[in-house]
């Protein structure tokens, strides 16, 4: 080997074979100097953090763990001079802070709820499961609709559909039902659902289109919005619970896992119509998305539940939950659309032309090409958004719907519990539940991220 | 690029101005186009017969990508007429998938799916596009990626391969289409010098077969050893247009003369 420098022309006469790397200084103390003792700022910055540690971990361990009150019955057991957490409390209330106020001798239903709930989510998040098409429209299409039965009891008063409201028919609005249903509500839905199909078929065939197709679609639509009526309407012998009755985690529950579940497909559409070529869809996007982020959260329940029921006709009164759902679920999606297309932003023109020059329709490049992409980019802006609609659901406490803290809230002017420590030991509790959820869904973003990042694979 | 026939040795090519049948692929007649207040495009007429193979040359800006993206329809055309296989282009949707069905396209840039596995990438506008059962659309994809000699990496990530070897794969996914006409944009600028001729040569192999192309690209040798045609174009124009051994050894124009004798040294 050559170990001249100087003479300006130089052939390798045997080329050289590769050798294992260095071996690093290995150890804890070279680890400690190279990670927190590196420099003066560094050392610094280790010591204020270890204080820091001194000072906060010993307390808090000591207030939730050794000095805390494991048994007892009553505030009795929590007083006392050096009392830390009063878990009594918690075992005691735990129940209402599930179910809330929903009938003791009926949260089996919940039970169900939430068990069906995990055993379909599971298998949905572990991505190499298989058959991810069956498991999503059980968990998106069918799961809702028995839940809703499930909670609710089913068993919804209709009285007419669209003909009846419009006044062409009726002589069939009645009150009468079998098994539950209302068969002038029946008649009146198989009537409307014939028209529309007509109008749909006649439209097509007026435009040359395959008019057969589009009454067949539109049937369909019907069909399965009419299974959804049905199992609602039917009269499963389930007692009736209102939703001013629910609470505690199964509110929170219900807010998040819906506005989640809907906030990501309506994002994703106002994102597609932000970015539209066409001017009339582009304005309503984006109307739409800045109205929703120009108002606060509690404007938006306070509307929707105080001041909604005066614009609608009188008799139309939707439920309280169900317009705070509304509500949460419009708010969330003007945030994810603006996430969602940030991602749409940052994919190359070049995928675009790519999947346009084979041939591909729109909602087929959108589907298959960008979408993919554009979603697995921001990955962190949409968990982000998830967490903060699953903290934000708190906000319903404002208009009298007592989520998971609502109910703690209650819980502590119970007078059988009043002592120094019982507010810390909730906070402490429902800081503890809300973590477990959020940090949650943030490792499991992380797992995904990981998995679904291709672009550098090697 | 000074050794023009070191492409490929051993066969000769088809006979170079005799394709048997003079049936137009494309036509184009009086094509206009502007970015804006700027015209990209004037009065482009050219008409490509089945089989023929044309390389488009000329400086940068010179409006030749934007015409083959007229092709296609990735770029708009205000004024003229574009022809392809008989279809004329419109702001028709329908004939715009058409036509595109039946356009191959590869791009400088390769275009190539990240978060798809190059199988994927092959199958996918089969499946889509062309309705074919997936075990079809594989098998046809392995086919194709023999033919550009990498069926090795089907189950890889596009991020996994070298320059040339995603080059390839392009061209294998616009073949999966089983396309009329294939239009190169630039298909070797991106690569380093060594990758250039497997990608070149995948591209000769593609002539042999009778494909009608349309290639932008300064690959002089290529041209001299596939081409029909050579086009140059500045300004938006089509500046000259001939046979290439009258093309590289008796240019006409004095901007040809002056492209030319830049680039060939």
């Amino acid at each position: 080997m050559s170990l001249t420098f100087d003479d300006g022309t130089f052939i390798r006469s045997e080329l050289v074979t590769p050798l294992p790397p260095p071996k690093r200084n290995i150890g804890a103390v070279a680890w400690m100097r190279e990670n927190l003792f590196s420099g003066v700022l560094n050392t610094l910055l280790t010591l204020f953090g270890i204080a820091l540690l001194v000072l906060v971990v010993p307390p808090v361990v000591r207030f939730l763990f050794i000095d805390a009150v494991w048994e007892g019955q009553n505030r009795e057991a929590c007083l006392g001079p050096e009392v830390g957490a009063c878990w009594p409390f918690i075992k005691a209330k735990f129940s209402q802070l599930i179910y809330g106020f929903y009938p003791a001798d009926q949260r089996w239903r919940v039970d169900i709820v939430f068990a069906l709930g995990a055993v379909l989510l599971v298998p949905l998040m572990v991505l190499d499961w298989p058959m991810k098409r069956l498991n999503s429209f059980l968990f998106f299409a069918v799961y809702p609709v028995v839940a809703f039965v499930l909670l609710t009891g089913g068993n919804i008063d209709l009285s007419n559909f669209m003909l009846g409201h419009a006044g062409v028919i009726p002589f069939m609005s009645g009150t009468d039902t079998v098994m539950g249903l209302n068969p002038g509500f029946w008649l009146d839905y198989v009537l409307t659902a014939l028209v529309f199909c007509a109008i749909a078929g006649g439209i097509l065939a007026l435009l040359g289109g395959n008019a057969m197709s589009a009454a067949r679609g539109v049937g369909m639509f019907f069909v399965g919005l009419g299974i959804i009526i049905l199992m609602w309407d039917f009269d499963f012998g389930l007692q009736k619970v209102e939703t001013r009755s629910w609470g505690g985690l199964l509110v929170t529950l219900v807010i998040a896992v819906t506005g989640i579940v809907t906030s990501m497909p309506l994002g994703i559409l106002l994102a597609l119509g932000r970015r539209s070529h066409m001017p009339i869809v582009r304005l309503l996007s984006v109307i739409f998305i800045e109205f929703w982020r120009g108002v606060p959260l509690i404007t938006v329940l306070f509307f929707a539940t105080y001041m909604l029921p005066l614009f609608l006709p009188s008799g139309v009164n939707p439920d309280g939950l169900l317009r705070a759902l509304v509500g949460v679920a419009l708010f969330s999606a003007a945030y994810m659309a603006e996430v969602i297309r940030g991602g749409l932003q940052a994919i190359p023109k070049g995928q675009y032309e790519g999947a346009m020059s084979m041939g591909l329709g729109w909602w087929q490049m959108m589907r298959l090409i960008i979408l993919p992409q554009a979603l697995t980019l921001v990955i962190p802006g949409i968990v982000n958004s998830f967490i903060s609609l699953f903290k934000d659901t708190t906000l319903v406490l404002i208009v009298s719907i007592f989520d998971f803290l609502g109910q703690l809230r209650a819980a502590f002017t119970d007078p059988n519990w009043a002592t120094p420590v019982t507010l810390y030991t909730g906070f402490a509790f429902a800081g503890i539940i809300y973590f477990l959820f959020c940090f949650g869904m943030s490792r499991y973003s992380l797992f995904v991220e990981r998995r679904l990042n291709t672009s550098h694979r090697h | 690029m000074s050794e023009p026939h070191s492409i490929v040795s051993g066969d000769e090519l088809p006979a170079v101005h005799t394709p048997p049948m003079r049936e137009t692929a494309v036509e184009l007649v009086g094509v206009h186009k502007w970015y804006g207040e700027f015209h990209v495009l004037k009065d482009i007429n050219l008409r490509v017969h089945r089989g023929e193979r044309i390389v488009i040359c000329g400086p940068s800006g010179s409006g030749k990508s934007t015409m083959i993206r007229c092709i296609n329809r990735l770029e708009e055309h205000q004024q003229g007429s574009i022809v392809v296989d008989g279809i004329e282009l419109t702001n028709d949707l329908k004939r715009i998938d058409e036509i595109r069905r039946e356009v191959g396209m590869c791009f400088q840039h390769f275009n190539l799916f990240p978060h798809l596995t190059i199988l994927e990438n092959l199958t996918l506008a089969p499946i889509w596009v062309r309705k074919m059962p997936k075990k079809d659309a594989e098998e046809l994809a392995m086919h194709f990626l023999k033919k550009v000699k990498i069926p090795e990496q089907a189950a890889k990530y596009p991020g996994q391969l070298s320059g040339g070897q995603q080059q390839r794969v392009a061209i294998a996914r616009a073949l999966c289409m089983k396309p009329k006409i294939m239009l190169f944009d630039e298909p070797t600028s991106a690569l380093d010098p060594e990758m250039v001729k497997e990608v070149l040569e995948t591209m000769v192999s593609l002539a042999e077969e009778g494909m009608t192309m349309l290639c932008v690209t300064h690959e002089m040798g290529f041209a001299r050893q596939v081409a029909n045609r050579v086009i140059f174009m500045d300004a938006g124009q089509i500046i000259e247009m001939n046979e290439p051994n009258a093309f590289f050894s008796n240019p006409q124009h004095e901007r040809t003369k002056l492209f030319l004798s830049q680039i060939l040294h």
